[in-house]
């Protein structure tokens, strides 16, 4: 099953690559692979989302441990925890079509952030599943181009 | 030793870190990325350099050394070619285990990038067969590279640890700071086991019919022999080893049954099948030892102790894990043994029931000579008592089945990685780091060509390691399986017509040189080498060319599965 994976790791320079290395030569599958500076500047947070039965997984953890660059390794999956994700998508833009578009939009609280004669560039911020749902629903109108983050994720806060 | 507080270039500081971390011997090879550093070395007297003849030799040497003492090898190479050169000995010190600091040269840090003349990216190719790398960017952060490096390597479960050092690091300038204490966030051994686990381990030992001790090289790595023969033979228990886990517990003892798996003893892999506790030590399941790995050990309550969690149900789900130490983990379990115990007799004879049924052996005519013979002769003219490095191929499994390791730190021999080329240089280093006990390499005609040129290393240093050359004529281990599983088609492995004189080679080389063809001019070579100690001896032993290794287990079969001779490869057991 799909697990996401928290990971706080050293912010230097090869650590992503590591860790990126130990999946390919230890033959784990890598779904997405996200990572980012953290309030404390010398900390990175990585968020890994990858496929695997419990004996995989529990292997990627231990193996995720053993890093040298790793400092923490968290499996968000079965806890409470947000993830999300950026989608960027360039639309055909058809004058015809161009109400729906919008209406699609404003229901995916989606953003335009770049419109020409016949194209328009959005922006949609949510879960994996959301980001799913939403491509599939724009896809009638033609997609040109899209970008995703892959997903970043926390812990819920406490209390 | 200079105080810290001094202002040293990076090539002083080098040396003064060494000299901290109380290195003795480093392994190395000259380029233009360390004329610095040779520069320095010129007038350091107190730490020994070893000009070796290529620089895979160097990383083999070192892994010799640091498997014969338990220290660190230390390797200084330059950059580019000099640097790529070490990748196969990382490698197969990472794959065993072997506590390794390796020093690459590396071009200026402006030139990095550039394809600049001698450039490898090595700290990107050796990211995955280290157990970790830097680059050292600024000559400030060169002492604690230096200080996480050695403790990297050594910690835990030790492994190679690569430092990258570009030429201008090491010619400029700053003030040493020794580093006494280092803190690595991310990388916090687990060395003592969870009590609770092992008292319950102890209560399971003692209620057990059938129990067999599965050891393996963490034992040697954590010197845990002492904890090991006690708790063998203060509850009865029967100990089976990998390669790497042979001397942990001595040849001569009656528990001692030898090492289990693809060439192991057939008494071990029944043992493994019908014990009803197996408790494995420091090994980590490796499939040249499960073979098959659903039907191992199925009717065994399985505890494993490893100082690695990644080892733990990687490859057999075991029922009692504990990570930690295998020296504390013994010690903690022997402490943890209630005084009543079931009685093991039963599973002692029926052990010796198999080893009756199908020993060990080979047989002797007066005009021809075996292998085995000769690895025979050698264990009982040293007793037992040698440092034995070996390379890869059928030599290596006649090593592991004939001759009786005594002692912890008696085999050094590529395991995991299977490197051919290993055993010369790796006697070398033994060589360099134990004095009181013969060094003896036996290697195939195969892998002696691919690190010969370390021969000159031998000799230079007058080192006394008895080289035991085992000419078959063939590239013997590949010869089995082309006979036994290929039809018989003998493609590119014999090597009769293409062999050197290699008598002549090794005296070229400035080595005693002698020859043996039979039983009794073997057992008379070897007396001969045994005593010789000026420098290197070589034997060159023309055993027959065709001997199998049994028994054996095909690949992908049950360790149940054993071939025992070749007349009828078919019949298993
Ligand atoms: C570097 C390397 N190349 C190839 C192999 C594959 N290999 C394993 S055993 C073997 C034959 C070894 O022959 P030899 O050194 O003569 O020893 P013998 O088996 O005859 O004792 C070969 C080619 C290897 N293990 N290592």
């Amino acid at each position: 099953m799909k697990h996401t994976i928290s990971v706080l790791v050293e912010n230097k320079f090869g650590t992503l690559n590591r860790v990126a290395a130990m999946f390919s030569a230890r033959g784990f599958n890598l779904e997405s692979i996200s990572i980012g500076e953290t309030e404390d500047k010398e900390i990175s947070r990585m968020t890994i989302v990858t496929r695997g039965d419990d004996m995989i997984i529990s292997q990627i953890l231990k193996q995720l441990n053993r890093l040298i660059d790793t400092i923490k390794v968290n499996d968000l999956t079965h806890k409470p925890h947000i993830a999300r994700e950026l989608l960027l998508m360039t639309l055909k833009l058809d004058k015809s079509q161009q109400r729906e578009i919008f209406e699609l939009i404003n229901v995916f609280k989606g953003k335009v952030v770049d419109i020409k004669q016949k194209s328009i560039t959005i922006e949609v911020i949510g879960s994996p599943d959301k980001i799913n749902t939403a491509i599939d629903l724009f896809r009638p109108f033609g997609i040109k181009e899209i970008a995703r983050s892959g997903t970043v994720a926390l812990n819920r806060g406490e209390g | 030793m200079h105080k810290s507080g001094q202002t040293m270039n990076g090539s002083e500081i080098f040396f003064e870190c060494l000299r901290r971390e109380k290195v003795d011997y480093i392994f190395g090879y000259p380029g233009g990325a360390l004329l610095k550093v040779y520069e320095t070395l010129y007038d350091v007297k107190d730490i020994k350099h070893i000009l070796v003849r290529h620089e895979q030799g160097a990383t083999h040497m070192a892994e010799g050394y640091a498997r014969a003492t338990g220290k660190p090898g230390v390797v200084l190479v330059t950059s580019g070619p000099g640097a790529t050169n070490t990748v196969t000995g990382i490698s197969n010190a990472y794959m065993d285990s072997s506590p390794m600091v390796v020093f690459t040269g590396q071009v200026p840090s402006t030139l990095i990038g550039n394809d600049a003349f001698q450039e490898a990216d090595i700290v990107g190719i050796t990211r995955p067969i280290t157990k970790h790398n830097f680059l050292v960017k600024d000559v400030k952060d060169m002492a604690l590279t230096i200080r996480k490096a050695f403790y990297l390597a050594t910690q835990g479960r030790p492994g190679p640890v690569l430092v990258d050092l570009p030429k201008d690091v090491l010619n400029s300038e700053c003030v040493f700071n020794w580093p006494e204490n280092v803190e690595i966030r991310g990388f916090k051994p687990t060395i003592k086991g969870h009590e609770n686990q092992i008292r319950k381990a102890a209560k399971i030992i003692a209620r057990a019919k059938r129990p067999l001790l599965y050891i393996g090289g963490g034992v040697v790595a954590a010197e845990a022999a002492e904890e090991l023969g006690k708790l063998a033979t203060s509850q009865d228990i029967p100990v089976t080893m990998t390669l790497q886990g042979l001397g942990a517990f001595p040849g001569g003892s009656p528990l001692n049954m030898g090492m289990l798996g693809m060439h192991g003893t057939y008494w071990a892999n029944q043992a493994i099948n019908d014990c009803d506790v197996l408790i494995a030590v420091g090994a980590r399941f490796d499939d040249r030892v499960t073979g098959k790995v659903d039907t191992f050990a199925t009717h065994a309550f399985k505890i494993h102790n490893d100082i690695d969690p990644t080892n733990i149900d990687k490859n057999v789900k075991v029922d009692l894990p504990v990570v930690g130490d295998s020296k504390h983990f013994l010690r903690t379990l022997l402490e943890s043994l209630p005084k009543a115990r079931e009685d093991r007799s039963p599973w002692l004879r029926q052990i010796e029931t198999w080893r009756e049924q199908c020993p060990l052996g080979y047989s002797i005519d007066e005009k021809s000579l075996k292998t085995e013979f000769v690895i025979d002769e050698v264990s009982k003219q040293t007793a037992g008592n040698a440092v034995v490095t070996t390379d890869v191929g059928q030599h290596q499994m006649w090593t592991a089945q004939y001759y009786k390791f005594e002692k912890p730190r008696s085999i050094i021999t590529s395991g995991g990685l299977g490197t051919m080329g290993y055993g010369l240089p790796a006697a070398i280093g033994a060589a360099f780091g134990v004095q009181d006990r013969p060094v003896v390499l036996f290697c195939g005609d195969g892998g002696f060509m691919m690190n010969v040129q370390e021969l000159v290393t031998a000799v230079h240093y007058k080192l006394p390691v008895k080289i035991f050359l085992i000419n078959n004529n063939f590239l013997g281990m590949v010869r089995q399986w082309q006979e036994l599983f290929h039809q018989e088609k003998y493609s590119f492995t014999d090597l009769q017509n293409s062999n050197p004189d290699f008598i002549r080679v090794a005296e070229a080389f400035g080595c005693k040189a002698m020859r043996a063809a039979n039983p009794a001019e073997a057992k008379q070579a070897i007396d001969e080498a045994l005593a010789y100690n000026e420098g290197p001896v070589f034997v060159e032993f023309q055993v027959v060319k065709k001997d199998m290794v049994f028994p054996m287990v095909p690949a992908g079969a049950s360790i149940s599965e054993m071939l025992l001779d070749r007349l009828n490869p078919k019949t298993m057991v």
